[in-house]
């Protein structure tokens, strides 16, 4: 079979299916007996097998099935769940992670599960409640006095299992159910029935013979054998024939059925609809997590479209401009329409291209419950608002810096155990990851309840890194102090540890951050934790933008960073130490003039009385912009000034206006200090 | 590559003052007449700017500034070759582009350390045709200058 069509959504689903995994293994840790978390894992666990073997990947296929059957276990309560279990489960699903990716790297997923699968078969078997009992109790279970597929036997066929019985044969009821895709199920069934009658007898078959070669039935055949091989056996058997999914053998006793024929007639009803039940969930498979109809596209796809619309809003922008020119009523009112109809199109497509952030989040669990194991802490992470949304680009961006953060967290912000009871605090440590939205921003959140950061460690650090001098000290802000574990340079010593831990290239988190145009701020008690919080832009593509001239060259201020625009006079400058500053609402204001900054050629000599300013922000902190002149407001689309000029002075990047002219987006921040 | 004697690589010649220049046809993009440039400020002297490239923001550098060759207006002929480097896509101006050859292989000589004045680095070699001298170019070296460089660092 040519399954390489399928490779792509193979790789999706069982990366999918592994998530949940993970997900639902950390759960079953906190809540060993809630039986839905083990439905899933078990769900999880068959589907994948499914699609394994399928791909014909055995190596998955077996693990899978391992894992299935444990689950099975426990869902029968014949195994009881324990944290060394949970050890060994993750390490199986980590292995089967890794053949998936060995997998998507175009091999062929084979792996060495020999030590593995080895465990998972101790815990299958001997794991359970009372080690040695429970395997003879398994078996006297395996002898069950229900059937559960075949609705009744008649007296005939029953004084026929009865004799059988007493002569020392074996009843089986056998359960055999066809692959999905299976051509020639009449084949197959004939074939299992070769098999059957050269080592026993078959009974009764449900649904009847003839029924089976007309391949009147859906996948699955039940039928009773009377045999003397043992189960393992016959179930071998029956699956050398190809194209079978599974074998389910019931081994049960006539005499025990009869005793229980009058509970039976209720019995297997409600069995039977319970099995149906499975196997709709079966078919109707992920369908049941989410009802919401959705489609998945690939995200190619996305950024094609996206780049299609950019080109419109540019366009867009020129043919505003055209249309102002001409003071055509019916154009402008025409232009106004599509403007309106092109920004609803774009709220669309820049929701379409969010997913939560729960992609990223959702590995952190298991990251911190091995770190935490490593390090012998004990470590609980309080996850807020995992469904809070953004950009794939930013999702895609953010992982590693998140990764750091917490990373060092675990390491240097909480303490261990005994520490901790020595400070009196609870010796389980708690690191809160929260996300959410405000205005046009995402904030993500890392705070834990640790060891907070030391300043004078920091500040001796930095003095003796070159970070700041002796003089500066005085006019930093706590704030600040902590803000110089990120810049960089200041975490070249060999140990760092000391200085309360962090600083571990904390400046390429921070450099990854304001890349995404983000900031991070840091704040901290000693002994009671740190707040790492992180502030990013909901969407990299397209922003608001004030369009502001200096001289003939146009720049683009970001609107989110804009407070207000102010024209003043020049009587309304102040001199303080040097600097040009004005008083903005009451607060003092210093004065950045671009044109300086961006050496702009002063061609005209402007004699008004009056500036320009465009007030922005940064954190708490205020500039004032000083331009030529105002232009307005546009939305436009970012672009990236390319790999050659990375490190332009105070400029995010660059735009394409409505006459095809590049226009400079500034990137204020860098004009904050 | 052993067969050298068979080898043809064809290059774009191009003009900076009275010396023929080459790059190879396989590293350029397209060659585009002038266009507005929009100024970056505070790069280095020999980066004129920015210019939208068919909705690509695109650097454009002035060879003859990058080369130490006296600035001149820009004309009719001033061209912009678009060169494309690992992940970098660059436009160089250059007084006028004027043919694509193919120069066999052979004739290729590695720079001649004796010019003296000629002491740089992005000159890859010295192509001698009948009546002329092609100059092949670095490109590597032609776009990560010390310059470059230091203004990393000094930002970074």
């Amino acid at each position: 079979m040519d399954t390489a069509q399928y490779m792509d959504v193979f790789i999706d689903e069982s990366t999918e299916h592994l998530e949940v995994l993970y997900k639902k293994l950390l759960d079953l840790e906190k809540n060993p007996n809630e039986k839905s978390i083990i439905d899933e894992i078990f769900r999880a666990a068959h589907t994948l097998k499914g699609m394994s073997a399928t791909m014909g990947f055995q190596d998955i296929a077996n693990l899978t099935h391992k894992l299935e059957n444990i689950f099975d276990g426990i869902r029968y309560e014949k195994i009881a769940v324990n944290p060394n279990m949970i050890d060994t489960l993750f390490e199986t699903v980590d292995s089967l992670n890794a053949m998936v990716e060995n997998i998507s790297n175009g091999s062929n997923g084979a792996r060495e599960v020999g030590p593995i699968s080895a465990k998972l078969e101790a815990i299958e078997n001997g794991d359970s409640l009372p080690p040695a009992v429970a395997t003879t109790e398994v078996e006297e279970q395996v002898i069950s006095s229900n059937l559960q597929t075949i609705p009744s036997l008649d007296e005939f066929e029953l004084s026929i299992l009865n004799e059988s019985s007493e002569r020392g044969f074996s009843n089986y009821e056998i359960t055999v159910t066809l692959r999905e895709d299976c051509l020639l199920k009449g084949a197959r069934v004939f074939m299992v029935f070769e098999v059957l009658e050269k080592i026993g007898e078959v009974i009764r078959s449900e649904p009847s013979v003839s029924d089976l070669e007309e391949e009147n039935f859906d996948v699955s055949f039940s039928l009773i054998l009377v045999s003397e091989q043992p189960e393992a056996e016959i179930k071998e058997k029956i699956l050398k024939v190809s194209e079978i999914e599974q074998v389910s053998i019931n081994h049960f006793s006539v005499a025990k059925f009869i005793e229980n024929k009058q509970q039976k007639e209720t019995v297997p009803a409600v069995e039977q609809s319970e099995l149906k039940q499975v196997e709709k969930e079966k078919q109707t498979g992920k369908a049941t997590n989410s009802t919401s109809k959705t489609i998945r596209v690939n995200i190619d796809r996305l950024d094609v479209l996206m780049n299609l619309f950019e080109e419109l809003v540019i366009d867009r922008g020129r043919l505003e401009q055209i249309a102002g020119e001409l003071q055509h009523h019916d154009l402008q009112e025409t232009v106004e329409r599509m403007s309106r109809v092109s920004g609803n199109l774009q709220n669309i497509i820049l929701t379409m291209r969010m997913v939560p952030i729960d992609q990223v989040f959702s590995r952190f669990p298991r990251m911190i419950r091995n770190l935490a194991r490593e390090l012998q802490k004990d470590i609980e992470l309080e996850i807020i608002g995992a469904d809070t949304e953004l950009d794939r680009t930013v999702i895609d961006e953010i992982g590693d810096p998140l990764v750091h953060l917490l990373r060092n967290a675990i390491d240097h912000g909480i303490e261990t155990p005994q520490v901790r009871r020595e400070k009196g605090k609870p010796e389980q440590g708690t690191i809160k990851l929260e996300a959410y939205h405000s205005g046009n921003h995402v904030f993500i959140e890392i705070s834990d309840d640790g060891a907070g950061i030391n300043k004078e460690k920091v500040l001796s650090k930095a003095l003796t890194n070159g970070i700041i001098t002796e003089s500066e000290i005085d006019t930093l802000t706590d704030q600040q102090i902590y803000e110089l574990i990120m810049s960089s340079g200041f975490s070249t010593a060999e140990k760092i540890s000391d200085i309360s831990g962090r600083g571990v290239g904390l400046d390429v988190v921070k450099n990854t951050i304001e890349s995404l145009g983000g900031s991070i701020s840091i704040d901290s008690s000693l002994n009671e934790g740190s707040i790492f919080s992180i502030q990013l832009p909901l969407t990299l593509s397209i922003i608001s933008v004030l369009l502001v001239e200096l001289d003939n060259e146009k720049y683009a201020i970001p609107l989110s960073s804009i407070i207000e625009t102010a024209i003043m006079h020049k009587d309304q400058i102040l001199s303080a130490h040097n600097k040009h500053v004005i008083d903005f609402r009451g607060e003092v204001v210093p004065l950045a003039y671009l044109k300086d900054i961006f050496s702009v050629l002063d061609s005209s000599q402007n004699n008004s009385d009056y500036v320009s300013v465009v007030i922005v922000k940064k954190g708490d902190k205020m500039a004032g912009l000083v331009v030529d002149s105002f232009i307005g407001q546009q939305e436009v689309v970012l672009k990236s000034l390319g790999n050659y000029l990375t490190n332009a002075f105070a400029i995010s990047g660059a735009t394409i206006l409505g006459d095809g002219e590049v226009a400079l987006i500034i990137d204020s921040n860098a004009l904050i200090k | 590559m052993e067969n050298e004697t068979m080898l043809e690589q064809k290059v774009i010649v191009f003009q900076l003052k009275d010396e023929e220049f080459a790059v190879p046809v396989k590293q350029v993009g397209s060659i585009e007449r002038l266009m507005k440039i929009t100024r970056v400020p505070q790069t280095a002297d020999f980066v004129k700017g920015v210019v939208n490239l068919r909705g690509v923001v695109t650097p454009i550098i002035d060879l003859r500034v990058r080369f130490g060759i006296e600035a001149t207006d820009y004309n009719e002929s001033t061209r912009i070759i678009i060169v494309s480097l690992d992940d970098m896509e660059v436009g160089l101006i250059v007084d006028a582009a004027n043919d694509v050859i193919d120069i066999p292989v052979n004739v290729i000589e590695p720079a001649p350390e004796v010019v003296g004045a000629v002491d740089v680095d992005y000159i890859e070699g010295v192509a001698k045709l009948e009546n002329r001298l092609l100059i092949l170019l670095d490109l590597q070296k032609v776009l990560t200058t010390e310059e470059m460089k230091e203004l990393k660092t000094v930002e970074g």
